[in-house]
């Protein structure tokens, strides 16, 4: 079953637990990455080089604006042209309006977390634009029209049986399962995309506060192609992607490169620095470098700015037990895993729009152990849930009940009682159902409806203590 | 946060046993104590305790956790401020965790200096059990003796949070004729989470069904871990899963409670002697 990433919360997890082989796809490749994060990050001085990027984050955050300005001065006199973006809407009409003045058909498009999160192929497209993506995992889901499901690997949800499908379908392509070939011909097709586009669009992994440079890693070389080919190019950028120096700019790529598939250094790293100069052999006429915010100072207000630090490497996806167990697509936005479920609410105009999401983990710790820049995931997913908390966005009973569990908690006469009557109450329902409860009434199905539940012990720790204090006293 | 380095070897302890077990695993508690006391140790057990109100954290109630925390403080702070004891332990790496480690980040949020104060103070004398044993009074064994294979599962708050995994490793390799058996993907979460395994009970129980599946793989007859909320949760799984292992709390077995053989040799299923739930079934 297909997860239907506009349903509701509760069907999309449904979805993805009821589907075998997403679990079999998702863990597969999730374990191979990040086991090739932990190598490659054993084979350096992975703590100090996690321990130097955060400093530099630290150091990008506290100068924020400075940096933004250095980057924006230096970006112009390189002779790009520099955008300003709030939201989605003048992301869209910044990047409609540089298609329709240069007349543009067809775009190419490198993988960007930020265009996704701008819905920009889908404006181009109603704009009468044809967009082709091509990354190979891009265009496979963009061939199946579905969103990407990781942030490093979009098509992480499909096993290579699918993929073969989507190819039949979608390219004609005759019946084969071999990856060789199914690349080969993606290849064919997209070669002849980069010649006859007119405009290419990437993201950015981070650009280069002094000198202007904006920089973009991949492994298939089609960063390159669409950042210098179609006449246009346009970065959409994050406003919190910069590094202030070129030395900063290596030791972000290491830990980006490491940490997001465990390789030394991606098979390509494209760095652009303006426009076409006098005597250049090739590079686009205009470069164009959109700036967006959307939420981002928004975000930092909130008291989430730690999470501005992210590299989107993708390592807290690939080290997350729940994120193997339902995939990207059931998170039901642009970022999922542990990180997702920290910016998407965080990023959005209200932080109850996603109050699911800082609720699906359980803050087991294992993605702060593989972020690269050290962020405190689960403090800040506990910190949403207090902040839903205040707003109101809890559910009446689950506030009631715990309300009257710390109320009951706190005396310990009651503590006592409580004691006992569950004791009682749940010994003679266990006796019914012969040594285990099998079912409890809500809220607490939730528990039963998977898992046996133990009864309370019939003398606590506290009547035994009682016991043997009285015992030694008589003796 | 810092540790208290103690310049003698401490002689008293507070047990703070944790609700879980006091209500539901009092053998377990029970352990803790013997294993203290055994090693010279003068246990006390402040009858006021009740909830370290980390169910309220965890679900993002701060007021409430806030309320218990205060009591908490209330409890331990004077015990530790007079001297009357040197150190609090648990029998729970996410009881501590809350204990030592969030009590602090709750009152800064609402700007109460003096009690983030008093959580600091508590925290550096706050203690799992088995980091108790091992980093404070030394001990490599306890001397329990157990035939059977067993798998060791850290729990996230006790492995991430304190940073302790070496210490019950340690202890359980100490046990005479115990195998100790690797588990698959050991450092993965159990799914249990608090509020999780309602909320989100079917990824919880997802997870849990991971854990048992290496479990089995491991070839283990228990899964041995340093708290009972996980060890819920996982036993909740096996028993549903109808899977041969169970999960055991360290404590027990550090303190020869499970009988002569983790698995008895004719009935697979745990007799009361083997498998001791409840303090009757032990004194």
């Amino acid at each position: 079953m297909q997860v239907d990433i506009h349903a509701p919360y509760k069907d999309r997890i449904r979805q993805a637990l009821g589907d075998p082989n997403l679990r079999v796809a998702v863990s597969k490749a999730t374990d191979r990455m990040d086991n090739a994060r932990n190598a490659s990050m054993d084979e350096i001085e992975g703590e100090r080089l996690r321990s130097q990027l955060r400093q530099m984050k630290q150091n990008v955050l506290r100068n924020w604006p400075d940096y933004l300005q250095e980057l924006e001065t230096n970006l112009r006199q390189n002779g790009c042209v520099v955008h300003w973006a709030e939201g989605i809407e003048d992301a869209q009409a910044i990047v409609k309006d540089i298609a329709l003045q240069n007349s543009a058909k067809l775009v190419v498009k490198a993988k960007s977390m930020a265009t996704e999160e701008i819905h920009l192929n889908h404006a181009m497209e109603e704009a009468g634009l044809r967009v082709v993506e091509t990354d190979l995992g891009e265009y496979i889901i963009q061939l199946a029209d579905e969103p990407p499901s990781h942030i490093v690997a979009p098509v992480i949800h499909k096993r290579m049986e699918e993929i073969a499908e989507v190819f039949q379908e979608k390219l004609d392509m005759p019946v084969t399962r071999d990856p060789t070939k199914m690349t080969s011909l993606a290849r064919a097709r997209l070669r002849k995309e980069f010649f006859a586009a007119d405009i290419g669009i990437s993201g950015c992994n981070f650009a280069i506060a002094e000198t202007g440079t904006i920089c973009i890693v991949t492994n298939e070389g089609n960063g390159r192609m669409v950042s210098s080919m179609p006449r246009v190019y346009v970065a959409v950028m994050g406003i919190e992607k910069l590094v202030p120096t070129v030395e900063d700019a290596f030791l972000q790529l290491q830990a980006l490169c490491r940490s997001a598939t465990g390789q030394q250094f991606t098979v390509y790293c494209s760095m652009t620095s303006g426009p076409r100069r006098k005597g250049d052999v090739d590079g686009p006429e205009q470069v164009h470098v959109v700036l967006l915010d959307n939420g981002r100072t928004r975000m930092f207000a909130r008291g989430y700015g730690e999470a501005l630090m992210c590299i989107r490497c993708g390592a807290c996806l690939n080290a997350c037990p729940v994120y193997q167990e339902i995939g990207g697509h059931a998170y039901g936005s642009t970022y999922n895993g542990p990180i997702g479920a920290v910016i998407t609410p965080a990023l959005a105009p209200e932080i109850t729009q996603f109050k699911e999401l800082p609720h699906a983990t359980s803050l087991c710790g294992a993605c702060r152990e593989a972020c690269p820049v050290k962020i405190d995931l689960p403090r800040l997913l506990l910190d949403l849930r207090s902040d839903l908390v205040q707003q109101g966005a809890s559910p009446t009973t689950e506030a009631l009940g715990i309300k009257s569990y710390s109320a009951l908690m706190s005396s310990r006469r009651m503590y006592e009682s409580l004691g006992k009557l569950a004791s009682i109450g749940s010994n003679v329902y266990a006796g019914m159902s012969g040594g285990n409860i099998k079912f409890m009434p809500p809220p607490l199905n939730g528990w039963t409806a998977y898992r046996d539940f133990a009864p309370f012990a019939r003398k606590s720790f506290r009547d035994w203590w009682k016991e043997r204090s009285k015992k030694r006293q008589r003796a | 946060m810092h540790k208290a380095t103690f310049e003698r070897r401490p002689e008293r302890v507070a047990l703070f046993v944790t609700c879980m077990v006091d209500m539901l695993y009092p053998n377990v508690g029970i352990a803790a104590c013997e294993l203290l006391e055994k090693n010279g140790i003068q246990v006390s057990f402040p009858e006021e305790q009740t909830c370290c109100g980390q169910p309220a954290f965890n679900a993002g109630y701060r007021n409430e956790a806030r309320k218990l925390a205060r009591r908490f403080i209330s409890i331990f702070g004077p015990l530790v401020d007079s001297g009357e004891i040197d150190a609090i332990v648990a029998p729970s790496g996410s009881c501590a965790t809350m204990t030592s480690h969030f009590y602090e980040v709750i009152f800064q949020e609402s700007n109460e200096p003096d009690l983030t104060i008093q959580a600091q103070r508590l925290a550096a004398v706050t203690f799992e059990l088995t980091e108790f044993l091992v980093d404070v009074l030394g001990l490599v064994s306890t001397g329990a003796q157990l035939q059977g294979k067993a798998a060791y599962h850290p729990c996230c708050h006790l492995y991430r949070e304190l940073g302790v995994d070496e210490q019950p490793r340690k202890l359980l390799a100490g046990v005479e004729g115990l195998e100790l058996v690797e588990l698959p993907h050991a450092d993965d979460c159990c799914g249990f989470g608090g509020l999780f395994a309602i909320k989100n009970s079917g990824i919880s129980a997802a997870m849990g069904r991971a854990k048992a599946r290496y479990a089995q793989q491991s070839g283990a007859d228990a899964v041995v871990l340093c708290d009972v909320s996980c060890m819920t949760h996982i036993n909740g799984i096996l028993s549903r899963e109808g899977v041969d292992c169970r999960a055991q709390h360290i404590a027990e077995i550090l303190n020869d409670q499970c009988g002569s053989n983790l698995r008895p040799p004719t009935d697979p299923t745990p007799t009361p002697a083997d498998h001791p739930r409840r303090w009757g079934d032990v004194a």
